[in-house]
Order: structure tokens, then sequence, then C-alpha cells
């Protein structure tokens, strides 16, 4: 993995290795969901893989994003428990 | 959008069955292309495996970059919209396909069974917990139970065992007999039984229980406990980490979008992976769950049967048959107890998109049924992970499928100009 990046979870700095997940950039600066439900249960991820849709996040602005899929780059900005 | 690109060969999935039948498929010349949704190829199975002692992941995926392939990573499927078409998205935009002959190596998902608690974070799936892993999820020093079923429970724990976590139990809920029935079967399959005796020594130690499995997990922000059944008695064991699944099921939705046959929840394939619809293959877990050496197999036969090279594909039969017939030995000794059909009560959410619990889906007899009474499998995964639990719980499916296979923009659902009528409800789930 490249050196660390700097990236924004809610408006806090954050500082994460290069390469890894938005989910698990979540994880290490101990956030422990990534939404909530229709009824306001917290949700993280299951599938790991892309198809349960539980670990959706806002990044820059686009909601509906699967935090286990995309990886973290340099700047971006991270919105949870929508 | 630009005109469509033509292939002879468009093979969906870079797993292994699709990376065979890829490199089959370009050995003839043909003009091949691949699509997947990972950022590199290799599938969910050799993720990350690129840079590891994985042999043959890497022989594959080497043999697989000195070919001739066209490779569309991070590309999602949204439509097979006509006969000889694909419509795909990318963070690029849409991208139409055409294609002479379609290989479907679409790969599979885990089963995920309701009980109370499965919602609460934290509760992952067992592959599921390999990918967040291997994606950089750090679970140094966490405790972490695995419970379900099937051989992805093994590699699962001595995974994350390997990654410093802390692996307080296993448990599979096949009883002890049917699981040691199965291990004597491995001398017919040396590399199962090499892949077995590895992972029984990496996870030398850790305490495994056979014939048992989760009936609850608790915690508020996130799981605390999960308590273990023998069905007698009643165990409760602290955790960060509940790994959980109940073996896999085959990604059917595509097949089922292109209108190939589906029987006993697998896509029906001739002897040459050919689907019910001329054209069209499948290869890989989608035709039944048999992990790697199946997939590839099937995979070889469709990518030279697809470039009209029979005898090729004929000296590939005798391995897939024992392919298969390790497919039936993990089928057999793996099948679902009854009791996990009554872990989820009333109140336990079935759908997690919208919500919606067991009690409200009593006395609904179809999936159509649940869909239009109470929008269970109408959310965001559409039914991927409700639809395949309801199957066991209720009996209900084979589940349809309708466009967009996957959530998709609207520019892609309008370049596609699509002229079917629209069938029951809407024509699925859109955003942005």
């Amino acid at each position: 993995m490249p050196g660390e990046i700097e990236i924004s979870i809610n408006g806090r700095s954050v500082r994460v290795p290069g390469g890894v997940s938005v989910w698990a950039a979540l994880t290490r600066a101990g956030i422990e969901h990534a939404r909530r439900s229709v009824s306001g249960e917290p949700r993280g991820a299951l599938c790991g893989m892309g198809i349960c849709f539980e670990c959706r996040v806002t990044i820059n602005g686009v909601a509906h994003r699967r935090s286990c899929q995309l990886e973290c780059a340099q700047g971006m900005a991270i919105t949870t428990d929508e | 959008m630009s005109e469509p690109q033509h292939f002879d060969v468009l093979v969906i999935g870079a797993g292994p069955a699709g990376i065979a039948a890829a490199a089959a498929a370009a050995g003839s010349g043909a003009r091949v292309a691949m699509i997947d949704a990972l950022a590199k190829p290799g599938g969910q199975i050799w993720r990350g495996s690129t840079s590891s002692p994985y042999g043959r992941a890497r022989r594959w995926l080497d043999r697989l970059h000195r070919c001739n392939v066209r490779v569309y990573a991070s590309t999602q499927v949204v439509d097979i919209p006509e006969p000889g078409m694909v419509l795909a998205e990318s963070e690029c935009g849409s991208i139409l396909m055409a294609w002479s002959k379609l290989i479907l190596a679409v790969g599979a998902r885990e089963l995920f069974l309701p009980f109370p608690g499965w919602t609460l974070p934290n509760v992952v799936g067992m592959g599921g917990l390999q990918a967040l892993i291997k994606s950089g999820l750090d679970v140094r020093e966490r405790r972490i139970v695995v419970a379900g079923s099937g051989p992805l429970l093994w590699a699962s724990a001595a995974h994350a065992l390997a990654c410093g976590a802390d692996i307080t139990v296993i448990a599979e809920q096949a009883p002890g007999a049917a699981v040691r029935g199965f291990a004597r079967g491995l001398f017919r399959h040396p590399r199962q039984l090499v892949d077995a005796a590895r992972l029984r020594l990496e996870l030398a130690g850790v305490p495994v229980r056979m014939g048992t499995w989760p009936v609850g997990a608790h915690g508020t922000a996130r799981v605390r406990e999960v308590e273990l059944t023998d069905g007698q008695r009643v165990s409760t064991e602290r955790c960060d980490y509940l790994a959980c699944a109940f073996g896999l099921v085959g990604e059917l939705e595509l097949p089922m979008l292109a209108g190939c046959a589906i029987e006993a929840d697998r896509v029906r394939v001739d002897e040459w992976q050919e689907t019910s619809v001329a054209g069209i293959f499948c290869a890989g877990e989608a035709t039944g769950i048999g992990g790697v050496d199946k997939a590839l197999e099937e995979g070889l036969i469709a990518g030279y049967a697809a470039t009209g090279r029979p005898d090729r594909a004929r000296s590939r039969f005798a391995r897939r048959a024992r392919g298969r017939a390790f497919a039936g030995a993990l089928a057999r000794a793996f099948a679902l107890r009854k009791e996990l059909k009554a872990l989820a009560r009333d109140d336990t959410i079935v759908c997690r998109c919208e919500d919606i619990p067991k009690g409200q889906l009593q006395g609904l007899s179809s999936w159509r049924e649940a869909k239009l009474f109470t929008r269970c499998g109408m959310g965001a995964c559409q039914g991927r992970v409700c639809g395949s639990a309801t199957r066991v719980l209720f009996g209900y499916g084979p589940n349809s499928a309708r466009p967009p296979a996957f959530p998709a923009r609207l520019e892609s659902l309008a370049a596609t100009n699509d002229t079917r009528q629209p069938s029951e409800g809407s024509r699925g789930a859109a955003w942005k």
C-alpha cells in the first residue's frame, strides 16, 4: 500500500493508509456504522462484495456509494449516518 | 453514447470461470472482451491474491494477461437489453457492447439467513469478512465468532486468524458425522484434500463445534455477543465480529434477464455449457456451487465451444465431471438443517433494505406477493439478500429478474431505448 492519504469523515480530517476501502477507513476512525435503515437502525457492511448495499455512504456529495467497494482517495469527503 | 463495440465473445465475470473462458476463447483468435465489477481480474475468490503465494491464481492471471482479451474492470453490467447486446456502466459512464457469443461467468454470493440481531453492525458474511479484510479492515486482536456452513467457514477463519484476529469459536451447522463423511471422501479430490488439511493445521487450537448454529446476536451500536446452540444447550460468546453465512447461492439475475432457463436454482446448461438460449453460455458457480476446479473446467469448455472447437472442449469433460462430483458432495454434506428456517421471530427483519419483519410476510404465498404487499425485495439490493433468504424460509421463487440488474444511473436506462413492455411494478431501482 502506498503512503498515507488524508480524507475527511463527517467533517473531521483523518489520515488512512493509501489503498484501503472507504469502509475500512471508517472502522479505522472508530465509526461503527455507515448508514441508518429506513426504520433508523444503524447498519454496516455485510457482504463485502457490493451486493447488499448496507454500507452506503455519501462521498463528495454523491449519495448511495458503496463504501466497501470504493478505495479512499486524497481529499475525499465522506458523510455517514444518513 | 457512441456506437457499440462488437466482440465475437463477451465474458461477464472475471473469476476463475470467466478467466478460463476468456483465455480459451482468445486462443482461437476471436475478438474477446471481459467485464467485471472489481478493479482487478480474479473474482471474489482470487481477490487480492495476486501478490501472495496462491500459485494457481497467479498462473491463471498471468495466462489472462498474455491473451488478447480486452478487460473492462470496475464495470457493472446493468442489462441485456436485447439479444446480442450488453449495457454496462463504470465511473466513466455507460457502455453498450455487442456480442456474437456471451459467456456468463457471474459467480455466487453468500446465503444470509435472518436471526434476531443479524442486522447489527459487525455481523458480516464469512466471505464478506475476507473481502473486507483484503480491502483494509484491521482485525488485529479482534474477537471473531465464525458461524454458518461450508468450506468457506474454515477459509474465512484461517484468513482472519492469519491477519491477527482472535477466533473465539468456529460453529458449523452441519452434523459432525456429515462433515467427517465429506472429509473422508476428499481422497477423490486431492487438491481439495490438501486445502482442507492446510486449513485444519492453520486452525489448530481454535475451538470447533459441529452441529452448532447461531440463534441470536446482541449489542446496540454493534454486535457484542452471539448465542450459539447445538439444539440442546445455548452458549453465549463475546465478540467484536460475527462472520456468518450459510453457504453460497449462484448469481442468477443476469442469466434470468437473458432468458436462460433455471432448474433447481442453477442455470441449465448442455454438455457445451450452452444455456437454453442459443449463443449464451454459462460457467462456474451459477450452474451449481462447486468451487474453483469446476469453474475452471466449465469456463474452458464454454470458451472452446463458443469459438467452435468441440474437440478441445471435449478433452475437459472428464475433469469437469470430477468437479461436479465434488459439487454434489458439498451439497449433501452441508445441507441446511430445518432449525435454521425457524431462527427469525415475527419481529426479526427479513428485508434489510425496506426493514420488513418476518411477521409481515406470514401468509404471503409468493415472492411476487411479498413484493407487492410489503415492498420486501424492492430496495437497493433488489432482493439479493432477502430473495435468497425467503426462498429458504418460505419456499418462494425462483425469483424473477427485471432490469436494471443493479441500481443504475438514469442516463444508462435511457440509453437502451428499451421496447419491452414494462411488467408489474416499476422498472427497478434508479438513482442520481
